[in-house]
Parts: C-alpha cells; sequence; structure tokens
C-alpha cells in the first residue's frame, strides 16, 4: 500500500469491526484525564451515558473522533478515550465537517452548547446540517453561559436576570430543535441529562443515522442556571414529559389523558384526550420528507416550562454530503484516470524553443 | 500538446524593427478585451518573443455598458530579450470605444499608436464620458498616430451571410481589432483559429464568424498599409513552455505538493477576489483525489481545512485580505495545535473591502503578527506568476516538515499578471512526505508532544490509527504529554519551544541572493509582486553606470540565515514596497539596519520608470 492513510489506520473502515471491539467496555473509552466539571454538572450524566453506549456500537475506538468548541460542554473530548480535539469557540462544526469529508472511515461526533453551537456557531451549525455531514451533534443546552461565569445565552428565556442583563434580557430565545428543523436536518432530537434510558437509546439511533444526526441535550447547570428544566425533572414532570414515538399517537401525562392534534389551520394543539376522542390524536411521523409538522411540533412549548416534546422528531434519509464528494471523486478518476502531473502541466497551449 | 511554429512570412511588408513593444487592448467589459489580450499573448509566445502581461479589470461585473467604469483591459509586454514585466505606459493603445480612449490615454506614450474603433465614437457614447466634441475629429489626439478604423461595421460586413443576428455578429469585434493588430506585429493567426475552433465546437457559426472578422481585420491592416512592426524572437532557453498566471501556477503547485507527499489535498476556501480562481481551479481536478468544499465562510473554510489536516490531509485554505482577518483566529489554533495547513493570501489593497481588483502588498504585518498570543509561523512569497508554483510546494514541504500552518503570500498583480513558464525547467520535485506515526513512543504511551531534536516537530498520528488515540487542543499544553496544563513555567517553554521551532527553519531554507555590482553601496532589498520591476529598475540603473545590487526575499518567516550579512555588505539598503513601509518595519527592527522605504498605494503595481526614478533619488 503507497497511501499513507490507509498504512497509518490499517486500512479498516468503520463498519469492520477491529479485534477485541466486542469486549471493548465503557472502562476503554475513559481517558486518564482528570473530570474538571462542577460537582452536580448535569455533564457527567451525558458523558457516562456517551461511555456506556460506545462499546456496544462495535466501532473500534480509533475510528471514532470527538470535536468541540468553547464551553463548559467542549471539555468532553479530553475525557474520551477516542480520538479528540478541542478547538475554538462556535467553530467544531466546521473543523468536524472537515474530517468527516476528508475521512469517511471515521465515525464524527461534536459536542457543542447552546452558546458555542447557535451563537458564536450558529452559521457552521446549520450549515453542517444542511450539507447533512455525516456527524453526530450533541447540543448541550443548560440556556446559560457557564465558562464564563453566568450571563445569558441564546436559548435563555426573555427577561432572565443575568451578570450581563441586570434588568432582565430583551431577546427571544432559540428553539434548537426548530432551528435544526429549519435547517432540514435528516435526524433531529432531543433528551435530558438525567434521562438515564432515553439518552442512551437517542445516542444509539443518532449513532446509527447516515448523515448529520442533532440532539438537543437539557443540561442542568447547577451553579449559574439550576433548575432550568425542573418542569421536567422535578415533581411534575409527568405531566410535561412528551415522548414522542414514530407511528404512535402522541400523548401523555401521568395517565396519558393528554394528547396532541393537528387544527384545521395546520397548528398543533394540547389537547384532553377524553374531548377529541383517541381518534383525533396526531400520529408521529419522523420520517415525512417535509419537516413542517415536525417543526410545529418543535413550537408546542416556548419553552422547557410547559409540555416538552422528547425523542425523534425528524430521521429521514438523504443523500450524505460526503458519500457525494467520494463519487466525484471516483466517478473523475474512472472517467479521465488518476491525476497525471506532468501531463497536467502540459495541457492547454504549450510552445517549444528548440 | 506541443505545436512549433516558425516565425510567419512577411509578405510585403517592410517592418520596422523594434526591440520591444507594450501595447494596451481597452474596451467596455463587454468587448471581450481580457480574450483578446490572451489570444494575441497566445500568438505572441508561439512567435517566440518573451513577454509578460498584466489585466485591469474593474471591479463591478457589468458596469453600465460605455462607461468610464466599466472600461477593461489586458496589457502586454513583449519583446526580442527577456524581460522582467508587462511594461509601464503602452507604446500601443487600442481603444475600443470613448470611455475606453478617455480611461487610457493618459498613460499612452507621446507620440505612441492609438488604434481607435471609430464606430463607438457617437454622440452618445461621448457624451456618457463627458467629451463635448469628438477627439477623433478635433485636435485633440494630435500627439499621437491615430488609426481610427470603422471596426464595427468591417466586423458587420466581413460576418454576413454566417447567419448571425447584429448583436452577435457585432460581438466579433474584438476579432477584427485582433486580426488588425497581428497584422501590423506580425503574429500568427493559425494559434487564434485553432483555438476558436475548439472553443466554438458546438456553435460552428460562431468559430466561423470570429474566424471571418479575425482575417478581416488582418487583411485591413495590409489593405490599408498600416505601419507593420517586426518584434524578432528573444533568445529563449530550450525547452517547453505554457503561459501561466499566478493563481494558476499555485493551483499547480498545490496538486504537485500533494502528489509530492502522497498527502491527498483537501481545499476549503470561500470566494473572494482576486482568490477565487484557485478554488475554481482545484475543484477541476478531482481525478487527483482533490476534495473541494465552498464553505459557508471563511472562518469555516480555515476550520475544515484544519480538520482535513487533524485527519492525515494537505489542508489548505485560499483567501484574501478580509478573508485572513477571519481566519486569523483559526491559524492560532493551528498553531497551538501544531497541525500543518496552508492559507494562501492573494494580497488585494485594503483596509476593509478596500480596492477589491487592485494589488498592494500590505497584509505582511498581519500576516507576520496579526494573531493574539506569541504565534509565530512561516510565511512564504511568491514573486512573479510562475513562482507561485514553486511558492506552494515550497509552502507544503515547510508545513509538513514542521507541523505548522504556513501563509503563502501571493498578490493581485501576480495572481492575475501571465508569464511563460518553462515546464521542462522544473526537473525533479522534492519528495516532501513524512511518515505517520503508528507506534507508542513513550513506553506503552502516545505523547502527541514529544518533539523530534532536529525540527523539534511534533509527531503526526492521525485518527485511524490503532493505540494512539489522543487529544490536542487550544488550550495550553504540557511539553510531552500534550495534557492540559496551565503551569507557568511549562507555558513559557512551550512558548520558547513553538518560536525556537519556527526559527530553527531558517537552516532549511535558501539564503538570500543578491544580484548586482560586487562594489555596489547600494541594495535594493524587496520581496513578492515587485521583483519584475525592481529587476528592471535596477538594470536600467546599471546601464546608465550605477552601481547597484537588488536582492528579493522569499522566506520573510523566518529570515533566511544570511539576511543580516547580504543586509551589512552595503551602506545603502532601499526597500519599494506596495505598502507604507511594512518590510522596512521588519528589517529595521530585526537587524537594526536603517532601511529606506519605498511606498506606493495606489492599487497598481511600480513601473519601473518610476521605481528607477525614486531609487536614484535615494542614492
Amino acid at each position: 500500500m503507497s497511501d499513507p492513510i490507509a498504512m497509518a489506520t490499517q486500512g479498516r473502515g468503520v463498519t469492520e469491526a477491529s479485534d477485541g471491539v466486542g469486549t471493548l467496555t465503557r472502562k476503554d473509552f475513559e481517558s486518564d484525564q482528570e473530570i474538571r466539571w462542577c460537582p452536580g454538572c448535569g455533564d457527567y450524566a451525558v458523558l457516562s451515558a456517551v461511555q456506556n453506549v460506545m462499546p456496544e456500537l462495535g466501532i473500534p475506538r480509533e475510528k471514532i473522533v470527538f470535536i468541540s468548541g468553547i464551553g463548559c460542554s467542549s471539555r468532553f473530548p479530553y475525557y474520551m478515550n477516542t480520538y479528540g480535539l478541542h478547538g475554538i469557540h462556535g467553530r467544531a462544526a466546521a473543523i468536524a465537517t472537515g474530517i468527516a469529508t476528508a475521512r469517511p472511515d471515521l465515525q464524527v461526533w461534536v459536542v457543542t452548547g447552546d452558546g458555542d453551537g447557535l451563537s458564536i456557531g450558529g452559521n457552521h451549525l446549520i450549515h453542517a446540517l444542511r450539507r447533512n455531514v455525516n456527524l453526530k451533534i450533541l447540543l448541550f443546552n443548560n440556556q446559560v453561559y457557564g465558562l464564563t461565569k453566568g450571563q445569558y445565552s441564546p436559548t435563555s428565556e426573555m427577561g432572565k436576570v443575568t451578570k450581563s442583563t441586570p434588568f432582565g434580557s430583551l431577546e427571544r430565545p432559540f428553539n434548537p430543535v426548530s432551528i435544526a428543523l429549519g435547517a432540514e436536518a435528516t435526524f433531529v432530537g432531543r433528551t435530558i441529562d438525567v434521562e438515564r434510558k432515553h439518552l442512551p437509546q437517542m445516542l444509539r439511533q443518532a449513532a446509527a443515522h447516515r448523515g448529520s444526526a442533532f440532539i438537543e441535550i437539557y443540561q442542568n447547570c447547577n451553579i449559574f442556571n439550576d433548575g432550568a428544566f425542573i418542569a421536567l425533572t422535578g415533581k411534575e414532570k409527568s405531566q410535561n414529559r412528551i415522548y414522542i414515538e414514530h407511528g404512535q399517537p402522541i400523548r401523555f401525562g401521568p395517565n396519558n389523558e393528554r394528547g396532541v392534534v393537528a387544527t384545521s389551520t395546520g397548528q398543533l394543539e394540547i389537547v384532553d384526550v377524553a374531548e377529541v376522542g383517541e381518534d383525533k390524536l396526531l400520529v408521529h411521523d419522523a420520517h415525512r420528507g417535509d419537516p413542517g409538522l415536525a417543526f410545529s411540533l418543535s413550537r408546542l412549548a416556548d419553552g422547557p416550562t410547559t409540555p416538552t416534546p422528547l425523542g425523534i422528531f425528524r430521521q429521514v434519509e438523504a443523500p450524505v454530503y460526503g458519500d457525494g464528494m467520494e463519487s466525484q471523486l471516483r466517478a473523475a478518476a474512472e472517467q479521465q484516470g488518476p491525476g497525471d502531473l506532468a501531463e497536467l502541466l502540459m495541457t492547454g497551449d504549450t510552445w517549444t524553443v528548440d | 500538446m506541443s505545436t512549433q511554429i516558425a516565425p510567419p512570412k512577411q509578405p510585403g511588408a517592410d517592418r520596422k524593427e523594434l526591440d520591444q513593444v507594450v501595447i494596451r487592448f481597452a474596451g467596455d467589459s463587454g468587448d471581450g478585451m481580457q480574450l483578446t489580450g490572451e489570444r494575441f499573448t497566445s500568438a505572441t509566445a508561439f512567435f517566440g518573443n518573451d513577454l509578460a502581461t498584466q489585466p485591469d479589470f474593474p471591479a463591478e461585473i457589468r458596469a453600465p455598458a460605455g462607461t468610464i467604469p466599466g472600461v477593461s483591459a489586458f496589457q502586454i509586454q513583449f519583446s526580442d530579450h527577456d524581460i522582467l514585466t508587462p511594461g509601464d505606459a503602452p507604446s500601443v493603445l487600442v481603444a475600443m470605444n470613448p470611455a475606453a480612449l478617455k480611461a487610457h490615454l493618459k498613460e499612452l506614450l507621446v507620440g505612441g499608436l492609438l488604434v481607435v474603433n471609430s464606430d463607438a465614437f457617437d454622440k452618445r457614447n461621448l457624451d456618457k464620458v463627458g467629451y463635448d466634441s469628438n477627439p477623433l475629429e478635433d485636435d485633440s489626439l494630435k500627439s499621437y498616430q491615430v488609426y481610427d478604423i470603422a471596426m464595427t461595421s468591417m466586423t458587420l460586413e466581413a460576418v454576413k451571410g454566417v447567419g448571425l443576428n447584429k448583436k452577435e455578429a457585432g460581438r466579433c469585434k474584438n476579432m477584427f481589432a485582433l486580426g488588425v493588430i497581428s497584422w501590423m506585429y506580425g503574429r500568427p493567426l493559425k494559434p487564434t483559429i485553432d483555438w476558436l475552433d475548439k472553443k466554438f465546437a458546438r456553435k460552428p457559426e460562431l468559430a466561423e464568424a470570429n474566424t471571418k472578422a479575425l482575417k478581416a481585420g488582418h487583411a485591413f491592416g495590409e489593405t490599408a498599409e498600416l505601419t507593420a512592426f517586426e518584434v524578432k524572437p528573444a533568445t529563449i532557453a530550450p525547452g517547453t513552455y505554457r503561459r501561466i498566471t499566478g493563481n494558476q501556477a499555485i493551483a499547480y503547485g498545490l496538486l504537485a505538493a500533494s502528489v509530492q507527499s502522497k498527502l491527498p489535498l483537501f481545499l476549503g476556501s470561500y470566494p473572494i477576489t482576486p482568490a477565487s480562481d484557485i478554488l475554481h481551479e482545484l475543484s477541476r481536478h478531482k481525478n487527483f483525489g482533490v476534495r473541494t468544499i465552498q464553505a459557508e465562510d471563511e472562518i469555516a473554510a480555515a476550520g475544515m481545512a484544519l480538520g482535513a489536516a487533524f485527519s492525515g490531509h494537505l489542508g489548505v485554505t485560499t483567501t484574501s485580505g478580509p478573508g485572513l482577518d477571519l481566519k486569523s483566529e483559526t491559524l492560532g489554533l493551528a498553531i497551538a495545535l501544531e497541525l500543518p495547513m496552508i492559507v494562501v493570501d492573494i494580497q488585494r489593497g485594503g483596509p476593509s473591502t478596500g480596492l477589491p481588483t487592485k494589488t498592494e502588498q500590505s497584509d505582511l504585518l498581519h500576516a507576520m503578527y496579526g494573531r493574539h498570543g506569541e504565534s509565530p509561523l512561516p510565511i512564504v512569497a511568491s514573486y512573479s506568476p510562475a513562482s507561485c508554483f514553486w511558492a506552494a510546494v515550497e509552502s507544503a514541504r515547510i508545513a509538513i516538515k514542521y507541523m505548522t500552518p504556513v501563509i503563502l503570500l501571493s498578490d493581485g498583480y501576480i495572481a492575475n499578471g501571465a508569464e511563460p513558464w518553462r515546464i521542462t525547467a522544473l526537473g525533479k520535485l522534492p519528495d516532501i512526505s513524512r511518515d505517520f506515526t503508528t507506534q507508542p513512543n513513550m513506553g506503552d504511551d502516545f505523547w502527541p508532544y514529544l518533539r523530534d531534536d532536529v525540527t523539534l516537530s511534533r509527531p503526526w498520528a492521525i485518527p485511524g490509527t490503532p493505540g494512539l488515540e489522543h487529544r490536542i487542543g487550544g488550550l495550553e499544553k504540557a511539553d510531552g504529554t500534550g495534557n492540559i496544563s496551565y503551569e507557568p513555567e511549562n507555558h513559557e517553554l512551550m512558548s520558547e519551544l513553538r518560536a525556537a521551532k519556527i526559527k530553527a527553519i531558517e537552516e532549511d531554507i535558501d539564503p538570500l541572493e543578491w544580484r548586482g555590482d560586487e562594489d555596489a553601496n547600494v541594495l535594493v532589498l524587496g520581496w513578492g509582486g515587485t521583483y519584475g520591476a525592481i529587476g528592471a529598475a535596477c538594470r536600467s540603473l546599471r546601464h546608465a553606470g550605477k552601481k547597484i545590487a537588488h536582492a528579493h526575499i522569499r522566506h520573510l518567516s523566518p529570515f533566511p540565515r544570511n539576511t543580516e550579512d547580504v543586509l551589512g555588505r552595503f551602506d545603502k539598503v532601499i526597500v519599494p514596497e506596495l505598502n507604507m513601509g511594512q518590510l522596512s518595519k521588519l528589517i529595521r527592527a530585526e537587524f537594526l539596519i536603517d532601511a529606506q522605504s519605498i511606498s506606493k498605494m495606489q492599487g497598481q503595481p511600480f513601473r519601473s520608470s518610476e521605481l528607477e526614478q525614486m531609487i536614484l533619488e535615494r542614492m
């Protein structure tokens, strides 16, 4: 083999399990670095879930790459015993696009936050999703800037009092799932840091998705924004969690007594099932080509303080950016033959002087 | 494909011999002046003259027709001896309309030849540019030799019967003009006819019409007995040549670097004038395994290139000044990560949007210092269109060997300018490959920042390599292990190591050469696209009996190791730059030498004659 990348990586593809892959455990994915998140931070739970899920994926450790930007959550790659790159603020999706496009044999994960991914890096995020680059993007949404010690973020609620908004924030928040759907992301999900079962399920499905998989993870910052998701994690959680599942009618509540219907104007509404009847409930279709209905679903809740959908909003197949790139390269090599430098330099108008 | 063409016979013409000519073609943006100039250039190259060319086009895509902002021009100098620049003031001006005349007449040499399309000098066009009377009819052009030729009407006549509508037929007038000039300077028509046949293979009527217009212009020149000139072929080193622009040479150089490093080429780029042509060119060569992405912005373009570099590709991003601003943070990350990456900056007039289509050399200090923190990196500068090939390969060699981002500085003048390039002089290209690290380097562990003793370069282990999983990032890292470290002494050590690594490259680059009189007291020191103008000015001064020397710096960071010695040989060091004295500042700061700056900030290259005068004033 003269291809140095193939030589260094022993030519193994992402689907070809290397020796011992099946015997990998959570421990194999823990790096030797001391974890420096605040005690009680929601990030620990997500790290733990990711480390638990990794051995199940059947992918050799060396084929996995974690890329991050800047922020509390962006320390994530240091704690994973895989390849990793802790980048600069907002640019993780761009750097990861380079990696995933250069090396389709790798599984590339992006770890970002509400500030990193939706403020300074909003542009890169929407374009990665638009291109459908083969990335698994985990957006930790704690609705606050933690690393810079407590300013409002683009997902903070209006009126939020922080160090930089002592009289209350004047800005309407972004809804990360709406943004991802607006960019027509092919996989969009939402879960919560403390969801011990739901979070790993979402991670597994994102890992299995070809193309951009985007998961918003509600993550509690117990220092600067404690309890932001209390409606979904506290005593009233069963009233506020709307688990959506493809092919199932959307209903929720302690006794599944509430549900979602589509009105004649196309709006979605929360109703009492007893009043409208089970037949009228909206059956969730994550595979719809048009993201419009999923978008409406994402607008059900103004914020995580009222009944909020959790689960996979959208999961569709679409051409993957890197695949398209590879097929153009292959087609060019087949049609024109492999590049010949001497021949290229001699193309066009040349003349010879004796 | 290589064609050999003997100088054409010169039927019936008593040709006046010249050793060199500068022709400027000027017309409306829609008149096809760039194409006319390029075809004339090709024929001139076939003929065997030495030549250099320079386009000058407006920033607007289509400024209103007939206005001065809409004028597009192309200048060529060709000669029977070797030349260094596209020439200063033209001795021949082809003006296709009043706007072109008004915009360029002031630069035509007094007594020069003016060839105009008289059909375009109607009241409407004259009014548009504020001519009260028709300059072809008043006395205002009496200092020039004027050929006013009814090009449009003669073109329409010539292509009658081909079946084009009037608009299409009229568009062939640039070929008529080319025919006229080709007759006057004894250029062969065949290369242009062959080119037209190929270009319009699917529209044979357009090939036919353009060929007819070309031949009609040529015949007109002969019949009207326009003055005919001859510029004999130059003595040119034997070999196979092609015409190449700076941007094309960078694209080819990057392809060569990919082949010679055995690394796939990855270009992340965002369209920007005057760098976009590199993206266009590389996008065409997918059979070389080149991945090109038109990114969402300049920052993403740099980030993608860096991600590709992390993955084992030759990561490149191409841009111009405003884009370099945006890439600064990523460059800082690349310096911290110690990954190879090339940032190509085609400099243009600044600050801000500045002069997008005009040249300048004002990004040097930005390239040198435009990042926060102590963040040195190597800078390579091309100095002519063909040298861009070398600069690209050299940038890649340094980036890969030393695991560092490199900035390649070119400029708008070199990027769009063209010159003959002796392909066969390339010889064997250097092997610039390096092995990826595949084995632990510290017992059973892999330390990503364990440096090579000589180059201080760190190992390059790419994702996918079993057993070498590691994490790197922009936070300061401990020497050796690469783990996050906030230790005060370690930060100082790492800062020194990063600087020492770049400094050590001076041992691995060519020493600074100078040419000129052994006993000269004055050195003219340049860098980048001023090479031709400085060379021509010095040559002229030496012909006039002055003692002078010229050195041109190709590596601006680090400077060649003998720079101080070379500068120290001379009593006076003069530094001409298309900026406000950036290299002279560096020379003063670095070597405590009283370098004298010559500055020009007009978006135009130095004319060798003005430079000669400016040097003389300082001698």
